[in-house]
């Protein structure tokens, strides 16, 4: 596998101290992202396990999820909180928007994959045909973001009343709407701490990740690699974006299944 | 100075179906475990039971990104490690911090 896409640079007139050999035989590059993205599970585990931990510190929601009001005194259900779709107002679908959202980026990274399956075969229409799916589909996935956190942001029209020390250091029962980092309608301050932050990093990976790619399509597309005589720079931005799909697959799990 | 054609001097190599069928194959394999996990969602009740299942479900979803789509599975076995290995130290944190968690509810609620 490597063989074919890695035979770059390496001059056979550095010997094996001059740099003419590939540790675990990987191109320095591979083998670099690859720690950069060990390194990059480390910061995201340390999130989600917080949030697992925060998380088990509150009692769980136990009535009926019929009755479910958003309290401070324990944690919500998530699909009575992430039950909206844009356009339609009113209407319960609970986590069908954000399994939408999963789909398009699972969706995404299969078109990755598809365009570092071309790149091996030096195919530039395929590279650039799969690149600019997977560009649709990282667009995508941001703009669903940007609305899921507008609508948690604006929150419902009923909101919820709650007993909360606001910002001034009062005690004060008010009826809040939405969500910001000191008090939100759905459960505890943390909650929507939790939501801000975790969503935030992975959607900031993401847009770094659009970036990229479009990077990557446009010197597809202007025969950058071509001249270069690989395409490995695909198989690189493609080890990252995979990431960014695996994140979200923790993230979705442990924020709106469980 | 001549303006440079824009035309491939690498050989284009053709399709290999069977590589692009496998690539298929394995998403639709994450597409129905998500839709399996959306279904449970909905179905089961909350508990220990589900959210075990839900965790199993992900990381073989997890399994599947990294050895195929990552193609880490096509790796050497030393880097195969060296990129696993690590993570079993987050066990470790998620038991101690399960942990503390629940003593902080106790304390809390108790």
């Amino acid at each position: 596998m490597s063989a074919h896409s890695t035979a770059i640079g390496v001059s056979s007139k550095r010997g094996v101290w001059g740099g003419g050999n590939e540790p675990l035989k990987a191109s320095y590059g591979k083998l670099m992202m690859w720690f950069f993205l060990l390194s990059d599970i480390f910061t995201f585990a340390a999130f989600l396990i917080t949030y697992l931990s925060i998380r088990v510190s509150y009692p769980a929601y136990a009535g009926p999820a019929k009755e479910f009001v958003g309290s401070n005194e324990y944690w919500p259900i998530p699909e009575l909180v992430f039950d909206a779709i844009p356009f339609v107002h009113g209407v319960h679908a609970p986590l069908v928007f954000v399994g939408l959202m999963t789909f398009i980026l699972i969706a995404s990274s299969v078109t990755m994959v598809l365009a570092v399956e071309a790149g091996h075969r030096n195919d530039r229409n395929d590279v650039v045909k799969w690149m600019l799916w997977t560009l649709v589909g990282g667009i995508t996935f941001l703009s669903c973001q940007a609305w899921e956190w507008n609508h948690f942001i604006h929150g419902s029209e009923m909101g919820a009343t709650l007993n909360y020390i606001n910002g001034l250091g009062q005690n004060v029962t008010e009826t809040v709407f939405g969500a910001n980092l000191l008090v939100n309608e759905y459960g505890p301050a943390s909650f929507a701490n939790l939501f801000f932050f975790i969503t935030g990093f992975h959607g900031f990976h993401v847009t770094i990740g659009v970036v990229l790619l479009f990077m990557v399509f446009y010197q597809a597309a202007v025969g950058v690699y071509d001249r270069r005589g690989h395409y490995e720079m695909v198989e690189k931005v493609g080890l990252y974006w995979h990431f960014v799909d695996l994140v979200w697959v923790f993230v979705f799990t442990l924020f709106y299944l469980i | 100075m001549e303006i440079q054609e824009n035309k491939s001097t690498l050989t284009v190599v053709p399709k290999n179906n069977d590589k692009i069928k496998k690539i298929w194959k394995t998403a639709l394999i994450l597409a129905l475990i998500t839709g399996a996990e959306f279904i449970m969602a909905f179905t089961m009740p909350r508990g220990i039971l589900l959210y075990s299942l839900f965790m199993a479900l992900t990381i073989w979803k997890a399994k599947y990104i990294m050895m195929e789509f990552m193609h880490l599975g096509d790796e050497v076995k030393p880097l195969i490690y060296s990129i696993l290995v690590p993570i079993a130290f987050l066990f470790w944190l998620i038991i101690v911090l399960l942990k503390e968690g629940s003593e902080i509810f106790s304390l809390r609620w108790y």
